[in-house]
């Protein structure tokens, strides 16, 4: 018990990524896919968030009480990860507004339906 | 400092620099301009990069003076300046013969956001190949993979949308688990830098970070190269796409995933732990060849040549996967070739197909009949090349498939040996198939005959052939390919200095 207990920070970053992939997986609503994979992506930025916690450590800010601090780094790296989360998404949901403009659905078979038409 | 010494950095600011200025300029024109100037420049540093290392040396450039491992390094060495100027090569070249073709396929108004889209993705693909951080190789390859689905979405049809998301799903997932990968390597070690991480993980290499961070790059990784059974969103990807964007891709996307793998098994893993604890040939082997073997079948039974070829690229990086998984001096030797002369066939192929569609419209293999009378040129680009693909004597694919071989036999592989060689087959079969029809008159009822010629713009049939014949030059002489790919392989296998 105390072995969950201890990790439960990795063990909400399992939960949040298994969760987001099975969303990913399992919904054929397009919109519902991009936020499984917004999901999947958040659990990692909390990986990298909470491996940069030095226990008993403070925030990376020069003051004279401070005896430890945090790794900055794992922070600054997920910054950029953020960024590139976003723009993931943004494209991704414009995407959506074309392929709903050009199919009149986001709904995957109802898309697929049209693409075997479209074959034909 | 001179300007020389700049010039890994100017590798990757080139093409960042022109991005914006396209959008600014918005005219068609002036954004060909740029893009064409500056995908020129890059071409340029990056010959003149691979000379600076061709004696074996490594440059190491730390941006902004901060030294690593604080700092970002840049590390060049002849493995990956050799892919640097293939990149930079096949965007030069598909840029020239792009004018012609994206005036008829897309509207005036995207023009410049094609351009820019470009440019974003030839700074992603070189900042991931000469990085020597590994968490930039991240950033890099996400900047390219963004730009990638923007110009896989410009494609004509609306399949086009559907592919493009897609692969943004298929992208992404790999992109994370790349992410993890790196962000479990960074835990255990403390480090990002490349060299730095190849000296401190024997250290931890029993600790079971060290794995899953093995195990989800090599995963990563895989879907990013479209290693099979990982494979699914290229095809689509490459069939919808503007004939144009699948050509530059064909060429660089895969390839430099490929680059990323080996340095990731052999410089920072090592090749002892990558091989011989993880097991990893006995992963990637078997990948590889129902990979090369089931897409070259697949291939066969394509109505449209551009999903022929696109399965056919599949099969390709299944003989890289096998060449690398050998892990010796040959193998590597052959991987590093077929990433060369690959690129510069397949790329040459798509433009033929290109050639045709800009004519005919479609890539339908059975309305080509008789194509060689109206389109002689363009046909005889796709024999040429396609006979480069299979792996005919005197071309680029005869130096890589013989060098692939070698390995094979030197390992004492013999079914790998003989798989490749009923693979090739395969190949003669898909290509022969569609040369068949564009060189012999059926007379079939309901295909009018064009009459005369009705070949495609010089704009476009020059860089084809440009490309033709620089594969065909390093077929009868393979020595300076060669050489340079022998002397990447050591470096890989010898790991960082």
């Amino acid at each position: 018990m105390s072995f969950v207990a201890s990790m439960y920070n990795y063990w909400i970053v399992i939960v949040l990524m298994m969760a987001g992939l099975y969303i990913l997986i399992t919904r054929h609503n397009l919109v519902k896919k991009m936020i499984g994979l917004s999901i999947f992506q958040t659990s990692i930025f909390y990986l990298y968030i909470s491996m940069g916690k030095v226990a008993g450590g403070t925030a990376p800010i020069l003051i004279d009480e401070a005896v430890q601090y945090s790794n900055p780094l794992p922070h600054v790296l997920i910054l950029t990860a953020i960024v590139v989360g976003v723009a993931t998404t943004a494209v991704g949901l414009a995407l959506i507004v074309r392929i709903h403009e050009s199919y009149g659905s986001i709904e995957e078979d109802e898309i697929r339906v049209q693409e075997a038409e479209d074959a034909q | 400092m001179s300007l020389s010494e700049h010039l890994p950095a100017l590798l990757v600011v080139i093409p960042l620099l022109a991005a914006p200025l396209c959008v600014l300029l918005r005219h068609p024109l002036y954004a060909w301009i740029v893009a064409l100037a500056s995908s020129s420049l890059t071409l340029l540093a990056a010959y003149q990069v691979l000379m600076q290392v061709r004696d074996g040396s490594v440059i190491r450039y730390t941006l902004g003076g901060w030294s690593a491992p604080t700092g970002i390094e840049y590390y060049i060495d002849s493995v990956n300046a050799t892919v640097a100027l293939v990149v930079a090569l096949i965007s030069t070249v598909v840029l020239v013969y792009t004018r012609a073709i994206s005036q008829k396929q897309l509207v005036t108004d995207k023009h410049y956001l094609l351009y820019t889209a470009w440019m974003l993705c030839l700074c992603g693909l070189i900042g991931i190949v000469i990085t020597g951080d590994a968490f930039n190789v991240f950033v890099f390859l996400e900047i390219s993979s963004l730009s990638t689905y923007l110009l896989i979405s410009l494609g004509t049809q609306r399949n086009a949308l559907t592919a493009a998301f897609r692969y943004l799903v298929m992208g992404s997932i790999g992109a994370s688990f790349i992410l993890i990968g790196i962000g479990y390597l960074f835990a255990a070690t403390g480090t990002l830098n490349m060299v730095d991480l190849a000296q401190r993980i024997p250290e931890v290499q029993e600790s079971r970070t060290i794995l899953v961070a093995f195990s989800f790059l090599t995963i990563g990784l895989m879907i990013k190269a479209a290693v099979f059974p990982l494979h699914a969103w290229l095809a689509n990807a490459y069939h919808h796409a503007p004939v144009f964007v699948t050509a530059f891709l064909a060429g660089t996307a895969t390839k430099v995933s490929l680059y990323v793998m080996l340095r990731f098994f052999f410089s920072i893993f090592g090749a002892d732990y990558s091989f011989a604890q993880m097991f990893l040939t006995s992963v990637l082997l078997p990948a590889a060849m129902a990979g090369y073997l089931l897409m070259s079948l697949v291939a066969v039974y394509q109505t449209d040549l551009r999903r022929m070829l696109a399965y056919s690229s599949i099969a390709q990086i299944g003989y890289i996967v096998a060449a690398i998984s050998m892990v010796s001096v040959t193998g590597l030797t052959a991987a590093m070739v077929h990433i060369v002369n690959h690129a510069l066939i397949k790329t040459a192929l798509f433009m033929s197909v290109g050639c045709m569609m800009y004519r005919m419209g479609h890539a339908h293999i059975k309305s080509f009949d008789h194509l060689i009378r109206s389109m002689p040129f363009t046909v005889m680009a796709f024999i040429v090349s396609g006979l480069s693909l299979i792996g005919v004597p005197l071309t680029a694919g005869f130096i890589s498939k013989f060098t692939l071989i070698n390995g094979a036999l030197d390992r004492g592989w013999w079914l790998v040996a003989a798989s490749v060689l009923v693979s090739s087959l395969l190949a003669t079969v898909y290509i022969t198939r569609a040369a068949e029809v564009m060189v012999f008159n059926r007379n079939r009822v309901g295909h009018p005959q064009p009459s005369g010629m009705n070949e495609a713009p010089v704009s476009m049939l020059v860089p084809m052939w440009l490309l033709i014949g620089l594969s065909v030059y390093t077929g009868i002489n393979g020595t300076e390919t060669l050489a340079v790919a022998e002397q990447a392989a050591m470096q890989l296998l010898g790991g960082f200095e």
